[in-house]
């Protein structure tokens, strides 16, 4: 039993190692920074125009970053599987959109998936029919997706449950990007509508 | 007849009374009461379950386990933002301290129902024990709410 254990940890130390190989975005300890992501130089503000990556939203289409310049957006990470943190992040960012007004078909509102082993675009498209139909859901191969975390210097992991299941940590911050392109804000996890709202306006304005 | 009419305003009465508060079941000092879930697509995705448990007394308890018919695997567990990452480490057990109220609400501790054995659907109920350290076991009907809902959707009882 006690071998096993070891065999396990070893096993664990091991997936981990390749894990964090493969993601190469993995960075220790800070608070996801306001600055730097993908291709920015030190002290540079976040910039969805600096970015690379590729994904395929709810719909099967293609999106870049390119693609949403020009209106502002709003950007946050999770997965499907997540019964407690996605749904109430959902429901606030519905709640916000809600307060928004006329003002929220000014923004674009997205979340990316950290689990694209499970979220398909459909399996996306059909949880995110029970929320706010505004919110469209993004996907890729797990390459794809490590590529999006990084230009947002967002971080996500793996952790293996008992049962052989697994679920995932990640960034749990909605990032607001103004039209431009610019970092605007960063809206932390269950932050009261009081105070994120006016970041997201700001962002539009 | 006064008498009467007092009987059949009462009757009327109460079953109003009971679907605006909670259903709350108590057990030595703790009383546990607003247990909501939120419906399932299917059943591969974990549900979730949310309560909120009071202690009148002088001893703290701890809340240690939960069983429920619907899932294989109910288990505690805590939702923590630490650098901006949320995580959602497996919770031994909750202290429920003297003169507090505990809630298991969306954000931080709260039921992980893992393995469904059906889907929840809006509007049924099911069955949860709470295992608590030094109460012992209080079973509590949970309803199913909305995939979107935020809260019971009842007065939590006194």
């Amino acid at each position: 039993m006690r071998r096993r254990g070891l065999i396990l940890g070893a096993a664990g130390l091991a997936g981990a190692f390749g894990f964090m190989m493969g993601l190469g975005a993995w960075r220790g300890g800070d608070p996801p920074p306001p600055r730097g992501g993908e291709g920015a130089r030190d002290g540079e503000r976040m910039d969805l125009s600096r970015m690379a990556w590729e994904l395929t939203d709810d719909h099967g289409t293609r999106v870049a970053p390119r693609d949403w310049l020009g209106q502002a957006s709003m950007v946050f990470f999770g997965f499907t599987w997540c019964p407690d943190v996605c749904p109430t992040t959902l429901m606030d960012i519905s709640g916000w959109l809600d307060d928004l007004g006329p003002d929220a078909d000014r923004i674009r509102v997205s979340l990316i998936t950290v689990d694209p082993k499970r979220d398909s675009p459909q399996v996306l498209g059909e949880y995110l029919s029970n929320f706010d139909p505004r919110i469209r859901g993004l996907t890729g191969s797990p390459e794809d997706i490590a590529k999006a975390a990084a230009g947002f210097a967002v971080k996500y992991e793996r952790v293996p449950r008992d049962d052989g299941d697994y679920t995932m940590n990640h960034t749990s911050g909605v990032y607001v990007f103004r039209p431009s392109g610019a970092l605007s804000s960063i809206i932390d996890f269950h932050e009261d509508r009081q105070f994120a709202v006016p970041k997201i306006r700001r962002a539009i304005e | 007849m006064k008498r009467f009419a007092i009987v059949l305003g009462l009757a009327v009465m109460l079953p109003l009374a009971a679907a605006a508060e909670c259903a709350s079941v108590s057990a030595g000092d703790l009383t546990v009461t607003g247990a909501w879930s939120r419906a399932t697509i299917g059943t591969a995705r974990p549900a979730v379950f949310y309560v909120e448990i009071r202690n009148d007394g002088e001893t703290g308890d701890r809340l240690t386990g939960i069983d429920t018919p619907v899932a294989a695997m109910p288990m505690l567990h805590r939702t923590v933002v630490k650098d901006g990452v949320a995580s959602m480490p497996h919770a031994e057990a909750i202290d429920i301290p003297a003169g507090e109220t505990v809630s298991l609400a969306p954000g931080g501790y709260h039921g992980m129902l893992m393995e469904l054995t059906a889907p929840l659907a809006e509007g049924e109920t099911f069955p949860v024990v709470l295992r608590f350290e030094r109460a012992g076991s209080v079973e509590i009907d949970a309803p199913v709410l909305s995939i979107r809902a935020q809260g019971a959707e009842c007065d939590a009882a006194g």
